[in-house]
Order: C-alpha cells, then sequence, then structure tokens
C-alpha cells in the first residue's frame, strides 16, 4: 500500500509540474551583432502547394545569394499554422531566426514585442530606399507613426476565381459583380448540379479577411480611430451577418464548408465541383492540383452595389508577405544583404511570379507580366480598392477572437440554427469581451 | 537498529580476517548510505531545471502584467497583483465565465473517459486473461491504440469525422441510415462526443495494459477455491478480482485522471486552437488565453488554479483510498 501511495505520488508530482511549466519562459537579448558574418538562418513563409515546393524555389536563390555574398542561408520552411507561434517562442527565448517571413497583418502586433528591427530611413538606405515600395504594401507594415517593423515581399490581393465551364453551362456569361449578382448566378449553378461558392468557415484568418473586406463595403470599422475594439457597430454586425448569410440563408455557400479550415474550398474548386472561390493569388495553388489557367477566370471580389474596383468600393484586404529581421540577429549586415537581395528587382521578379504574387516593388509591379491576365486584376485591386488590416497592435487576437466568433456562427447556420442579427450582435460582443484590457 | 546487524556481521566475516576499527567503517557506511542519493542527483538537478524552474518562473508570471509588450523581456512586465487571478475567478464576467465553461466541459470528459477507458480495459483484460487460441494476437491488436503516435493517430479521426467525406457520417448515415442528415463533428454541439470517442480509444489500451498486468498477480487457488465453495463468475469478479486489483486500479485511475484532465494534443489536433465551445477543454483554453489572446499573464493564473485544484482533488482522493488499509501497509 505505501508503494501505491508512493507511485501514486509520483504520478501526481510530474503530472501537475507539467500544468504550472506550461506557462514558463524566458527573456532575451537585445542588439543585433556580427559575430557570425558568414551565415544566415531563414523562416520563410509556406507559400506554395506545400513545403517541398517552397525549398525548390527559394534554395536556386539562396545559393545565388550565396555566391554573391558569400553568406550561407539556412532556411526552414515553415507552415502557417505554426509560424506565429513560432515567432512568439523565438521572441521570448531570444533564439529566432536572423531573417523571417511574417504575415502582413500581424505588422503591428509582432512590432509591439520589440523584438523586430525597425526600418528607420538608414536600414531602408541599405536596401535601396523606401520610395522603392508601393504605398499600399507599405500600409501593412506597422503602426501608423511608427518605423516599419518589416519590409513588404510579396503582395496579394483576394479575387474571385470562377470556373468558365460552369458558367456557361448555367447560361452565365460575366462573372457577378455584386453579392446579389453572385447569389442569383450562385441559384442558377446550384440548379445544375454543382457547389456555388466556397468557404474556409473554421479558418479564422479567412473568416477575418472577409468579414473585413465586408464591413469595409459597409462602412464600417472592427476599431475605433484611436484603436479600441469596436466589434458591435451596426455596420460590422451587419457586415458579419452578411457573409455569414452566404450559407445561412443565402444557401450559396454549401454547410459542409463551414468544418473547412485547410483550403478544403481550392481543392473542390479545382477538381471542378464548385463554381466560385474568393482566394488571394490562387493561380500556382490551382494549377498544382492540375487547374489549368484556361479553366477558370478572375474577378473582382463583388462589392454591394455599382462597379468595383472604383476607388471607392473596397473588394480585398491588402495581403501579403513581409520580410522582418529579428533585432537580435548575429549577423545584423548580412541580414540587410538578404533582405536587399530578397527584395531586389531580379528576385522579386522570380519570386513573385513563382508564388503567383504580385511584387511589391514598385519597378517590378510595373512589368508586363504582373500586368496581364490574372494579375492584372489583382495589381488593380492593390493600387485601387484594397484596404490594410486595422494596424494595432492587438491585431492577432482580433483576428483570433472575431474569427471564431465567425467560425461559430457558421457552426450555426451548417446546424440550422438561426443567425439572426441578435446572435451575430452577441457573438461579436463575446469577442470584444475576449479582447486584452487596456 | 536490526538493519545495522547484518552490516556487523558482514564486517566481522571480512575475508582478509583484519578487524576494523570503528572509526575505519564509517566512511564505507557514508558511502553506501550515500550512494543512492548520489545516483538521484542527476535526475533530481534535471527535475530541477525542466520542471521545478520553469514552474516558480510561471507562478511569478501569473503575478504580472504579462502581454506581447513585454513577452520579450517579461521580467521588466509590471506587477499586476492578484489581479490576474481575480480576473480568472470573476465569473460574472466574460474570461471568468468561460474558464468555468471550460472547466466544467473538462470534468464532465474526464470522468466520461476515464470510466470508459477503465471500463472497457478491465472488460478486456478480464477477456483476455483465460488461454485460448489466437489471445496473444488479440493482445497486440489492443495495444495498437496506445502504441500509435498520438498525432498520426488523432489526424486519421479527424479524416474519419468530416462532414462530407468522413467514414464516421459514411457508416452512421449511408450505410446504418441512424441519422437523418450526416452531422458535424468536429464543429458544434457534437464536438464533445468526438473528442470523447477519440479519447478514450486512445485511453484504454493503457488501463488494458495495466489491469492486465495487475490480474497476474491474483492466485488462482483463490478462483478454485470460490468456484468449488459454488462461486460464479460475476461473485468471482465482485469478491476476488476487483478488491485485489484496488491497489492498481488506485493509481491507473489516478493517471487516467491527471492524464485527461490535462490532455492537450487530442483536442488541439482535432479542433485546432479554437475548439467548439461543446469541446472546449481547459488545456486547450488556457493555450488560448496565453498564447492566442497573448494574455500570458492571465494564463499563468489559469494554470496555477488548476495545478491547485488537481492538488485538492488527487490529495483528497489518496487520503480517501488509503484510509483503512494502514494495519497492512506495516
Amino acid at each position: 500500500m505505501r508503494r501505491t501511495r508512493a507511485a501514486a505520488a509520483g504520478a501526481v508530482t510530474v503530472s501537475l509540474m507539467t500544468l504550472v511549466t506550461a506557462c514558463g519562459g524566458g527573456s532575451s537579448t537585445s542588439g543585433g551583432s556580427n559575430d557570425s558574418p558568414k551565415t544566415l538562418t531563414y523562416w520563410s513563409s509556406n507559400q506554395g502547394a506545400s513545403i517541398e515546393v517552397d525549398k525548390k524555389v527559394l534554395q536556386p536563390e539562396l545559393d545565388k545569394f550565396e555566391k554573391q555574398t558569400g553568406i550561407k542561408v539556412k532556411v526552414e520552411v515553415v507552415p502557417w499554422s505554426d509560424l506565429l507561434n513560432r515567432i512568439l517562442t523565438a521572441t521570448t527565448s531570444g533564439q529566432g531566426p536572423d531573417v523571417l517571413n511574417i504575415g502582413n497583418t500581424w505588422s503591428a502586433s509582432l512590432q509591439a514585442t520589440g523584438a523586430l528591427l525597425p526600418w528607420d530611413a538608414k536600414n531602408f538606405a541599405a536596401i535601396g530606399g523606401k520610395d522603392r515600395f508601393v504605398d499600399s504594401a507599405l500600409g501593412s507594415t506597422g503602426a501608423e507613426g511608427q518605423d516599419p517593423a518589416a519590409v513588404p515581399l510579396y503582395s496579394m490581393a483576394y479575387a474571385l476565381y470562377y470556373n468558365k465551364e460552369i458558367f456557361a453551362d448555367a447560361g452565365i456569361t460575366e462573372p457577378p459583380a455584386t453579392w446579389d449578382e453572385l447569389i442569383a448566378d450562385g441559384k442558377k449553378i446550384q440548379a445544375k448540379g454543382k457547389s456555388a461558392l466556397g468557404a474556409e468557415g473554421s479558418n479564422l484568418s479567412e473568416n477575418i479577411h472577409h468579414v473585413f473586406v465586408f464591413a469595409q463595403q459597409h462602412g464600417g470599422d472592427f476599431f475605433t480611430a484611436d484603436g479600441k475594439p469596436d466589434f458591435t457597430n451596426d455596420n460590422v454586425v451587419a457586415a458579419v451577418k452578411q457573409y455569414v448569410d452566404l450559407m445561412a440563408k443565402d444557401k450559396v455557400i454549401p454547410t459542409g464548408d463551414a468544418e473547412y479550415a485547410q483550403n478544403q474550398s481550392v481543392s473542390d474548386f479545382a477538381k471542378g465541383n464548385q463554381a466560385m472561390l474568393l482566394w488571394q493569388s490562387a493561380a500556382a495553388n490551382l494549377t498544382s492540383q492540375g487547374m489549368s489557367e484556361d479553366k477558370y477566370g478572375i474577378a473582382p471580389v463583388p462589392v454591394q452595389s455599382g462597379t468595383p474596383g472604383g476607388g471607392t468600393q473596397v473588394n480585398s484586404a491588402v495581403m501579403g508577405i513581409n520580410l522582418a529581421v529579428f533585432k537580435n540577429t548575429d549577423n545584423i549586415d548580412g541580414a540587410r544583404k538578404f533582405v536587399k537581395f530578397m527584395t531586389g528587382d531580379a528576385e522579386q521578379k522570380i519570386l513573385n511570379t513563382a508564388y503567383s504574387s504580385i511584387p511589391p516593388v514598385k519597378s517590378v509591379q510595373a512589368e508586363s507580366v504582373f500586368s496581364a491576365g490574372p494579375n492584372k486584376v489583382l495589381k488593380d485591386t492593390l493600387a485601387t480598392s484594397a484596404a490594410a488590416l486595422p494596424q494595432v497592435a492587438d491585431e492577432s487576437q482580433f483576428e483570433t477572437a472575431v474569427g471564431t466568433a465567425v467560425k461559430d456562427l457558421f457552426a450555426d447556420a451548417a446546424a440550422g440554427r438561426a443567425v439572426t442579427t441578435d446572435s451575430v450582435k452577441a457573438a461579436l460582443e463575446k469577442a470584444q469581451q475576449q479582447m486584452p484590457a487596456k | 537498529m536490526t538493519t545495522t546487524a547484518p552490516a556487523e556481521a558482514a564486517v566481522q566475516q571480512n575475508p582478509s580476517g583484519a578487524a576494523h576499527p570503528g572509526p575505519r567503517r564509517r566512511p564505507g557506511r557514508i558511502r553506501r548510505i550515500g550512494l543512492p542519493y548520489l545516483l538521484l542527483l542527476p535526475a533530481l538537478l534535471l527535475e530541477l531545471l525542466v520542471h521545478l524552474v520553469p514552474m516558480v518562473i510561471g507562478i511569478v508570471m501569473s503575478f504580472k502584467e504579462l502581454t506581447q509588450f513585454y513577452i520579450r523581456d517579461w521580467g521588466t512586465a509590471p506587477s499586476s497583483g492578484l489581479d490576474n487571478y481575480r480576473v480568472s475567478v470573476d465569473f460574472d464576467a466574460p474570461v471568468g465565465e468561460a474558464l468555468l465553461h471550460s472547466f466544467l466541459v473538462t470534468v464532465a470528459f474526464t470522468l466520461l473517459s476515464v470510466g470508459l477507458c477503465w471500463l472497457l480495459g478491465t472488460a478486456a483484460a478480464l477477456y483476455l486473461q483465460d488461454t485460448f487460441r489466437g489471445r496473444g494476437l488479440l493482445r497486440a491488436l489492443f495495444l495498437i491504440p496506445y502504441a500509435l503516435p498520438v498525432y498520426a493517430a488523432v489526424i486519421t479521426w479527424v479524416f474519419m469525422f468530416q462532414h462530407d467525406n468522413g467514414l464516421v457520417n459514411h457508416v452512421l448515415h449511408d450505410q446504418l441510415h441512424l441519422t437523418d442528415k450526416p452531422s458535424f463533428w468536429l464543429i458544434g454541439d457534437n464536438s464533445f462526443w468526438a473528442l470523447l470517442t477519440v479519447s478514450v480509444w486512445k485511453g484504454w489500451p493503457f488501463a488494458f495494459l495495466i489491469v492486465m498486468a495487475g490480474l497476474q498477480n491474483i492466485p488462482g487457488e483463490l478462483y478454485e477455491a470460490a468456484a468449488l465453495d459454488g462461486a460464479g463468475m460475476w461473485q468471482q469478479i465482485r469478491r476476488i478480482t476487483l478488491p485485489s486489483l484496488r491497489p492498481v486500479n488506485q493509481v491507473l485511475l489516478l493517471v487516467l485522471f491527471l492524464w485527461t484532465f490535462n490532455d492537450f494534443n487530442t483536442p488541439f489536433v482535432l479542433f485546432g486552437k479554437s475548439a467548439p465551445e461543446a469541446a472546449d477543454l481547459i488545456s486547450v483554453h488556457i493555450y488560448q488565453a496565453s498564447f492566442v489572446t497573448w494574455n500570458f499573464g492571465t494564463g499563468s493564473a489559469m494554470s496555477v488554479l488548476l495545478l491547485l485544484f488537481l492538488l485538492v482533488v488527487t490529495g483528497l482522493y489518496l487520503l480517501l483510498t488509503s484510509r483503512g488499509r494502514k494495519p497492512a501497509d506495516v
């Protein structure tokens, strides 16, 4: 019996210790140095269809950089689902990479940690100057009034991808320009036995990007001018309801999409089972899934009324990837050289072509390859009708809180429960209460 | 005192024949007594580094206003006194209310999961107690869920629970026609049952293994004597098997309880960082508070509260289960 108690006590001790240790952490040093001038570590976000695809795209370019500078870059491609946590862990421990990709919407949140190198005039001068970058991309690099926390690397915008064959079968000649048109077209498509529109109901970031655009179209914002959460204002509530209603009321998004979180809606579209997809820079992804470019068309995301892309009608968030440098890098000069290399004209053309994104560098964006075909729609959207997500320190928490609220509302819609203005407001109220107190 | 007698006798029978004076024997004794502690030292040091130091840091963090603004150098975060604890236990406010909800979900989930794991494990162990053809194969098969890597196993369940193409809906809806329409298992209310299913599937082989080991220690004569006295199978299980397994079950249930209550991998792989409300287990909830909402101070306070709760529960459990058994220990 004593042995039993001893064993039990041992089990208790070890099991319980893991509880509190989960929240332990450390501190990091600050200030970069040149202690390791010949090496760099680089965390790249997963941009291509898989991590292997990314390695194939990046490695030849990194070899080129090594040849030019003698600096060896060790790259690790980090999946999106892990990236923010990995950055956070690296920030806490001080044991991060030298250079890393961040989602441009996280810029202000990560800037608040103080772990990223500020891109002041001197640092920008080292990579050719701030003027090389387009304004919309620079708008998502950190909080207003502060030096940017990162440099734009790839720019992206949402567009409406549509299957030409399904549209023709349903007798639709033009892609929808307004949401009413989309719903009407959706009914025609469903009558032909196909799914109308895809969504990733359980993907928090996707939810945020869409409801942000709907909110902009309703003239609403999720934050007040002084950066306080304002999730329950009428315009935001109407926006979130309109998005979820595409499944709950209009039924153009199938209920099964409520649990999608792994880009299944892209696969549905690529397989020809679904007529429309709201996605950012999907070309490379669709090609890798066997859908050739002649099978689909690309149009601006629908708006409430009128013609999209007219300057006042927002139809996308400014999406993209930024390149940041950890302040405590052991190779600060090498890191600047690497950022200069990656944002240089030649690499911008190669990388943005490979990832079917738009270069945030003005001189490269002007090239014909980015001004024709699908790229033209994305480029025009970025230039005329895209808005930056709120550049506030709590942006990352906002993505989780509101993204979860939309996910839960989609779950209600899928289960056949009513989605009303009150239920949307209640979900957003709960999300707002979860935001950190100031 | 009796323990020293053989040692002294051994010294007297030293083959060298030389008598050891008292003071010269002492270093040997010290070495002998100190050796176990010396051997334990590396483990103790590691335990200190891996668990105790971070645990103390976690407790310190729970008294700080620790957000993304201070994470890089958390030592500089301002003190928040007991605020993080107040917020966590204010059940009328959103943070406390969500924590309480998560706690209640976890309690229900743990009781059901541990109960079912124990029941299935015990039933399977009893079934495999008798020798028969294929027993070895069955034992090996039963242990497969325990042997599989958690991530791979749970991801497979994610595929099976999918609404459109999952095996579960295919069987329940398409083949057996038990449901009107395909159900959602990974979102909404059913997510609790999906989580419970995976947890029990994953946990019962451990109970099976431990109970099976415990059964090996029960003398066969007890069953023979009981059978001669006319005891049936249920009576033998109730009067011989279960009482004999009591010490084993005590540890088993406690370990299962702690593992299940703290299980993070299963809900996280099943639902990601934002679990449905019905399956919002406390481990993921605290993770969310700490690493998703970036409220590390509040997350730490929640961890400490959970630690205290589990300490009290397990303390009570150990106290109750050891009551009345002390004479047998001596």
